[in-house]
């Protein structure tokens, strides 16, 4: 028998084109997903060397950083309402013209199935297990939750792989974070990652790629995982890798670009031999007890300043070097927070759901679960922005959008939105919010702004609160 | 990319921990279409009041900064966001190297490819150098890329570590397209022989 490979190994090894001495590897991409903020410099470095790009059919663009998130007058996505500027406006004009140029399927403005690039490239079907994926954003570890080595390159990269279809690369090293144990009521997938992240630190994950495993994490829905495997970057992970499983068959069974008929068994016989071998060995593993979890919210200004929600905030007496003790001072002061304070209670002034995190269905629907028959608190504005156009008609299909209008909250187009605070949608100076999002670096969604990070129920029940709540509390016994 | 030359220069010393992309160019500022002049937003919501006058006190408006090609800077700079505008931003200002204790991965990646070269450094040898420029603020360190060794003004030399590949790419000024291209015809055979589902067929 062959020595026993973990799953990042076999994609790794299946998509090595060569490794010269001395060299990184060279390493085949699959699929490379584009969109308009990172991609406009390389499509001008291939012009200036004339060069194509090498499998359009393995490129997919989509629009989602700066695309506006108001609904049109008449009803039609093409007809949106102006773009926050004429720079965005012209950076998705030309993404769409390097699309038709360079022959690249393309899910523009006009699209009814645009939306977040990690978003809609599994709900399409295009991410599947086993591939490589890359897209200029750092956020592509979502897909790693199919079993794909998936993660964020920069635009100079995103040149190669237009023109060669692929990267150099050096081997990550591997490490299994094993998660065991059931999720209390009120617990999700977004606080299982934001505990992680507050345990192992924002660099705790740096050369690394991460699978998770362990039974907490095959009892979750793909969307779940990919909420997980979306935050792997906010640990500083190369990647994070979900093993495919029935969840991931049964989530990509007719996808429009999943294989079909024949092509289906066989590849789903291919993705079966993927899941890590027993016996195979990780450079470092990380164990989590998700029973023991509660609710968790970030209080600082980067995703590993994260507690339980019924927490205090950290003093500096919790640290021990003087760089993290700075650290934590710099961001209170950023927050308005003191420390030793809880953070239960602290007001509200806006609620953000969506972004590439939490803005799928399932999201969606847990928001909705605690926003039904009660109403946005006084003086709090509530935005809610579905993932994609898809996740939009779905969610309007399921009279989700009607629990979140008579609640008070706003109901928007498809798009990355306050996440990135690119396209008009951002805080006011000194304005605090819950996000559904990732990060909560200083004016992230927006100059001045105050983010705390949380999960769907959490931003809902702070969105009905006007503070943050223990969404516990109002959840049926 | 220009070829990377020895440094002599003033540092400045910016020594605090994960430093995100977003601080060293916000989002805001990601709707160009080109790379030209993004120095001038480099750390803007840091370096400028909201009326967009420059905050004397932050490091980059004083005047021992102007001209400084080092950046000192702590633990996992540059995490976050794969935005390549980071470096962009950080060579147009100046800036040839950073030094840090880590740095995120995707924004190595990006400054390699930029000619900004990435100093990683122990915690010791950063607390050491940390102490250093309290001292001595406004001497030159020397970064010679050949042999690896970063000069401090009291005489200590200390090697760093760099891959041999993107080292040979920074001296020569070349970009790895020219290399992937080379390998075409091996990643056609690669095609051929691999089993690979159709993407959006």
């Amino acid at each position: 028998m062959s020595q026993p490979l973990t799953l990042f190994q076999k994609v790794w090894n299946e998509h090595l084109v060569t490794q010269q001495p001395g060299a990184p590897a060279v390493l085949y991409i699959d699929l490379h997903l584009i969109h308009e903020v990172t991609s406009p410099q390389a499509f001008t470095g291939l012009r200036e060397k004339n060069l194509a790009v090498r499998r359009p059919d393995r490129t997919v663009a989509t629009v989602d950083h700066a695309i506006p998130t108001l609904p049109s007058k008449d009803g039609s996505v093409a007809g949106r309402l102006a773009f926050a500027d004429d720079l965005s406006r012209k950076q998705i004009a030309q993404l769409e013209t390097n699309a038709n140029q360079f022959g690249i399927r393309s899910y523009g403005p006009a699209s009814s199935q645009n939306g977040i690039v990690h978003v809609v490239g599994p709900e399409l079907g295009f991410t599947q297990p086993g591939m490589t994926i890359v897209c200029g954003d750092s956020h592509t570890s979502t897909h790693g939750a199919f079993g794909a080595l998936a993660f964020g390159i920069g635009t100079s990269e995103v040149e190669h792989v237009l023109a060669t279809q692929c990267l150099l690369q050096h081997q990550p090293k591997t490490c299994e974070v094993k998660v065991e144990g059931k999720l209390g009521t009120g617990v999700s997938a977004k606080d299982i990652i934001l505990a992680l992240i507050a345990k192992i630190g924002v660099g705790g994950g740096i050369g690394y790629v991460l699978e998770y495993s362990g039974s907490t994490i095959r009892a979750l829905s793909m969307e779940e995982r990919m909420t997980i495997c979306n935050m792997s970057i906010e640990a500083g992970a190369r990647a994070g890798m979900i093993a495919p499983d029935e969840v991931t068959y049964a989530y990509l069974t007719g996808k429009p670009f999943a294989p079909q008929g024949a092509e289906w068994d066989a590849a789903v016989a291919r993705w079966e031999t993927l899941p890590t071998d027993a016996g195979a060995v990780f450079d470092k593993t990380v164990t989590l007890d998700a029973s023991a979890l509660e609710p968790m919210i970030t209080f600082g200004t980067n995703p590993g300043m994260g507690i339980p929600i019924s927490g205090k905030i950290p003093t500096t007496s919790d640290f021990s070097e003087s760089s993290q003790q700075a650290a934590l001072e710099k961001a209170l002061l950023y927050m308005g927070l003191k420390a030793g304070d809880p953070i239960l209670g602290h007001p509200v002034d806006v609620v953000f759901i969506g972004s590439c995190t939490n803005s799928r269905i399932s999201d969606l629907r847990l928001a909705a679960s605690v926003m039904k028959n009660r109403q946005v608190a006084q003086g709090v504005r509530v935005l809610v922005v579905p993932g994609s156009q898809q996740i939009k008609r779905q969610a309007e299909a399921e009279g989700l959008d009607k629990i979140f209008k008579d609640a008070g909250a706003e109901w928007r187009e498809a798009g990355c939105s306050m996440c990135i605070a690119m396209n008009g949608d951002q805080l006011t100076p000194g304005q605090y919010a819950v996000s559904t999002s990732n990060r909560n670096f200083e004016g992230r969604q927006g100059k001045g702004g105050r983010t705390f990070l949380a999960s769907p129920l959490t931003a809902a029940a702070a969105a009905v609160t006007g503070q943050v709540t223990d969404v516990r509390t109002l959840l049926d016994e | 990319m220009q070829p990377f030359k020895n440094i002599n220069s003033r540092v400045v010393a910016l020594p605090l921990n994960d430093i995100d992309t977003d601080q060293i160019i916000p989002a805001r500022f990601l709707k160009v279409t080109d790379k030209v002049g993004l120095g001038a937003n480099l750390f803007s919501d840091w370096r400028y009041f909201s009326d967009g006058s420059p905050k004397p006190e932050f490091i980059l408006n004083k005047p021992e900064s102007k001209g400084a090609a080092i950046l000192f800077a702590g633990d996992n700079f540059g995490c976050g966001s794969s935005r390549e505008h980071a470096p962009w931003a950080l060579t147009d200002f100046g800036f040839r190297a950073v030094v840090a204790t880590s740095f995120g991965d995707i924004f190595r990646n990006n400054s390699l490819k930029n000619g900004l070269l990435p100093i990683q450094v122990d915690p010791t040898t950063h607390t050491l150098m940390h102490e250093l420029l309290d001292e001595l603020p406004r001497a030159e360190w020397n970064i010679d890329l050949e042999a690896q060794t970063l000069t401090l003004p009291n005489g200590t030399s200390v090697h760093f570590a760099i891959d041999p590949f993107a080292k040979t790419c920074l001296i020569k000024g070349k970009d790895e397209l020219g290399y992937l291209l080379s390998f075409a015809s091996q990643t056609a055979a690669y095609e051929q022989t691999h089993h690979k589902q159709q993407v959006t067929a």
